[in-house]
C-alpha cells in the first residue's frame, strides 16, 4: 500500500468517525485547558510573583522578574522563618497522613474481616449502611461534629466524658489546645469518616474467594482465626497492595478541612500542613510565587514516591499499579 | 450430630456463640460511635441555645424549642444558599453525566483513532495536580471569578468516572451497536438510544457520587466566589459559622445577633445555630441515602475493577 492511499484512508477514517470526534475533541480541549494549561502557571514559582490589580495573570507573568530557584531555596532553608515553617508543615503533613494511613488500613481490614463473619444478611445490611453513612457527610459537617465531640466535658465533649468515666483519664484533655494530640485528631476524624466506606472494597474482594479454600482449611483443622489469617488475608493481598501503592501518592496530602477548622494558634506547630501553608502564603499573604513553589514541591515528591513504590512492588513480584 | 459422634468437639461449639456475641456487640458499639455525633447535633439543634451552654445534652433536648430552626430559616443568606446548593448540584450532575458518558462512549469504540491518545491525556490528570495558585490564576484569567460557571464548567468530566463508565460500556454487546449501525444510525443516535439506556446502573452510581460531591463542596465558593453572596452555597455558610464559632469570635456573635435582629426572635448562641444548619445541610443527603444505597456498593465495586 502506498503512502498516499494510506493517507487517504486515514482521512476517510476520520471522516467516518466524525461523530466520535465531535463527541470527544471538545471535551479533550476542555481538559487540556483546565488541567494542562495551568501548568504554564508553574513559571511563577521561579518569579517573585505578587498579584497586582488591573493586569491579567499573563501580563503579570511576562512582566515579573525571574528569580531562579530562590523560592525553592527559601522554602527548604531551615534557618529562615519561612523555611522553618514550611519544613514544619511538611513534617506535619507526613505525620498526619502516615498516622491516618496506618490506622485506616489496619482498622478497615480488621473491620472487613469481622463484617465478613456475619452470615445473616439483614443485620449485616443494617450495620453496613450505618457504617457507610459518615462518608456522605461533608468535611465541614465532620469538622463541626469533631469540634463538639472533642470539647471539654462540660460543653458536650463526649470523648473526654467517656475517657474519664472509664477511668483512662483523670483530668480532661483540651484536645484542640494541645499540639501533641492534633495528629491523633486528624487520624481519628479521618477514621470516623472513611472507616465503613473503605471496607467496601475489601468485602468485595472477599466475596471472590473460592469457598473450597475454606473447606480445605476446615478439613485441615483450621479454626476461625486461622482461616482469617491463612486464607482470607492472603486472598485479598493484591487489593491491599494496590491500595497501598495508590496511597503513597497521597502521603503529602493529609486533608484540609480538619486542619483549617480545628487548627488554631495553640496547636499550629502540629496542625499546619502543606495545604494550609499554600493557602496562607498564597491567598492570604499574596505571595503567589512561594505558594506555587510549595505546590510543585508536593506534586514532584508525590509522583516520585508513587513511581518508586510502584517500581519496588514490581521488583518484589507484587501487584503493580502501572 | 457432631456432638454424638465426636465428644471432643463439644467445647468448640461454644466458640461461635462467644465469637458472634462479641462481634455483634463490637459492631453495634461502632454503629453507635458513627451515629452519636449526628444524634447529639440533632438534640442540640432542638434545644434552647442558652440552656445548651450548661452542657449535659446527649441524645434528647432538655428544653425543646424550634427557635433555632426558626432563626435559620429566616436568615436570608441561608435560605438563598440552600437553593443555590440544590441548583448547583442539579446543574453539575446533568452536565457532568452527559459529557462524561458521551466521551466514555467515544473512548469505548475500539475503532476510534484518537481513543488511546485521549485516554492517556485524561488518565495523566489523575496523577498530577497543577496546584491551587495556577488554577486560581486560570479561573481569574477566564473571567470566571464570582460567576456560577465556576461550579460546573471546570468539573465537566472527571477522569476516574470516565474510566468507570467506559469500562462498563465495553460490556455492552457489540452486535447491538453493529445492528444499529447497519440500520443507519450515526454515533450520536447509537450513544443516546442504544448504549445510554443499557448503562443506567453505572450512570446512577456516578450521578450519586457527583451529586454528593457537589452538594458537599464549599472550597470553590470560598476560593472563587466569596465575593458574590448570591452565589454562596449552604456548606460555605456553614463553614463561615463554624470558623467564627471556632475562634469564639465576634463575627459569629455579630452574625447571630444580626440574624436575631432580622427575625425578631429571642436569644440563642452560635453553637445552637450551627447545630441547626448542620442538620439542614445533612438532611437532604440523609433523605436520599436509603433510596440510593443499593447503587453505591455496586458502584465502588465497579471502580475497584482494575483497568
Amino acid at each position: 500500500m502506498t503512502a498516499k492511499t494510506h493517507k487517504r484512508s486515514f482521512g476517510r477514517k476520520l471522516w467516518l468517525q466524525r461523530g466520535l470526534i465531535l463527541m470527544s475533541v471538545p471535551l479533550l480541549l476542555h481538559r487540556i485547558l483546565f488541567s494542562y494549561v495551568p501548568l504554564a502557571g508553574w513559571t511563577i514559582a521561579f518569579q517573585d510573583f505578587r498579584p497586582r490589580f488591573g493586569l491579567s495573570p499573563i501580563q503579570q507573568i511576562l512582566q515579573n522578574e525571574f528569580v531562579g530557584l530562590d523560592n525553592f531555596k527559601r522554602l527548604l532553608d531551615g534557618a529562615s522563618i519561612i523555611g522553618e515553617r514550611f519544613l514544619l508543615s511538611v513534617r506535619n503533613t507526613i505525620g498526619q497522613s502516615l498516622l491516618t494511613l496506618v490506622l485506616g488500613y489496619v482498622c478497615a481490614i480488621t473491620l472487613s474481616l469481622l463484617l465478613n463473619e456475619i452470615t445473616k444478611s439483614i443485620p449485616k445490611k443494617i450495620i453496613q449502611n450505618i457504617l457507610y453513612l459518615p462518608h456522605f457527610l461533608s468535611w465541614v459537617i465532620v469538622a463541626g461534629l469533631a469540634s463538639t465531640a472533642l470539647a471539654m466535658p462540660g460543653s458536650g465533649g463526649i470523648i473526654n466524658e467517656i475517657l474519664m468515666s472509664v477511668g483512662i483519664l483523670k483530668e480532661p484533655i483540651h484536645f484542640l489546645a494541645n499540639p501533641n494530640s492534633f495528629w491523633n485528631v486528624v487520624a481519628g476524624t479521618h477514621l470516623w469518616k472513611t472507616l465503613g466506606w473503605n471496607t467496601i472494597i475489601y468485602l468485595a474482594a472477599m466475596t471472590t474467594i473460592d469457598p473450597t479454600l475454606y473447606e480445605a482449611a476446615a478439613i485441615d483443622g483450621a479454626n476461625r482465626y486461622q482461616k482469617m489469617w491463612h486464607v482470607t488475608l492472603p486472598c485479598i493481598r493484591p487489593t491491599i497492595i494496590i491500595l497501598l501503592i495508590m496511597s503513597t501518592g497521597w502521603l503529602l496530602t493529609s486533608g484540609f478541612e480538619i486542619q483549617w477548622f480545628l487548627g488554631n494558634g495553640l496547636n499550629v506547630t502540629h496542625s499546619e500542613n502543606i495545604d494550609i501553608f499554600v493557602l496562607r502564603y498564597g491567598i492570604e499573604m499574596n505571595n503567589f510565587g512561594l505558594a506555587t513553589a510549595a505546590g510543585i514541591f508536593r506534586t514532584g515528591v508525590s509522583i516520585f514516591l508513587l513511581t518508586m513504590v510502584n517500581f519496588i512492588a514490581g521488583r518484589l513480584g507484587q501487584e503493580k499499579l502501572f | 450430630m457432631d456432638n454424638i459422634k465426636n465428644p471432643r468437639r463439644k467445647p468448640r461449639r461454644v466458640e461461635p456463640i462467644v465469637f458472634h456475641t462479641l462481634n455483634y456487640t463490637f459492631l453495634i458499639l461502632l454503629c453507635a460511635v458513627m451515629l452519636y455525633p449526628m444524634l447529639n447535633t440533632l438534640a442540640l439543634s432542638f434545644n434552647d441555645g442558652m440552656d445548651a451552654v450548661r452542657g449535659g445534652i446527649h441524645l434528647w433536648p432538655r428544653i425543646f424549642t424550634l427557635q433555632n430552626y426558626n432563626i435559620v430559616l429566616n436568615m436570608h443568606t441561608i435560605y438563598n444558599a440552600f437553593f443555590m446548593s440544590i441548583y448547583r448540584t442539579l446543574v453539575t450532575v446533568v452536565t457532568c453525566i452527559m459529557c462524561t458518558s458521551m466521551l466514555a462512549y467515544a473512548l469505548s469504540r475500539p475503532e476510534y483513532v484518537l481513543r488511546k491518545f485521549i485516554t492517556v491525556v485524561f488518565v495523566l490528570t489523575m496523577y498530577f495536580d497543577p496546584g491551587l495558585i495556577p488554577r486560581y490564576l486560570l479561573i481569574q484569567n477566564l473571567g470566571m471569578l464570582n460567576t456560577f460557571t465556576v461550579y460546573w464548567v471546570p468539573v465537566l468530566v472527571s477522569a476516574f468516572d470516565l474510566i468507570v463508565i467506559r469500562t462498563y460500556m465495553r460490556s455492552v454487546s457489540e452486535s447491538l451497536v453493529e445492528s444499529a449501525r447497519i440500520d443507519g444510525a450515526g454515533d450520536f443516535r447509537i450513544y443516546w438510544r442504544v448504549v445510554m439506556p443499557l448503562c443506567k446502573p453505572v450512570l446512577a452510581t456516578i450521578a450519586l457520587f457527583v451529586a454528593v460531591g457537589a452538594w458537599n463542596a464549599w472550597f470553590d465558593t470560598f476560593l472563587y466566589n466569596s465575593g458574590a453572596q448570591s452565589l454562596s452555597v449552604l456548606q460555605y455558610e456553614l463553614q463561615k459559622l463554624l470558623s467564627s464559632a471556632m475562634m469564639a469570635g465576634q463575627a459569629g456573635q455579630q452574625a447571630t445577633q444580626a440574624a436575631q435582629a432580622a427575625s425578631g426572635a429571642s436569644v440563642t448562641t452560635p453553637q445552637a445555630l450551627r447545630a441547626a444548619i448542620t442538620i439542614v445541610a445533612a438532611v437532604p443527603i440523609l433523605l436520599v441515602y436509603p433510596f440510593l444505597q443499593r447503587y453505591f456498593v455496586h458502584g465502588i465495586q465497579l471502580g475497584g475493577v482494575k483497568e
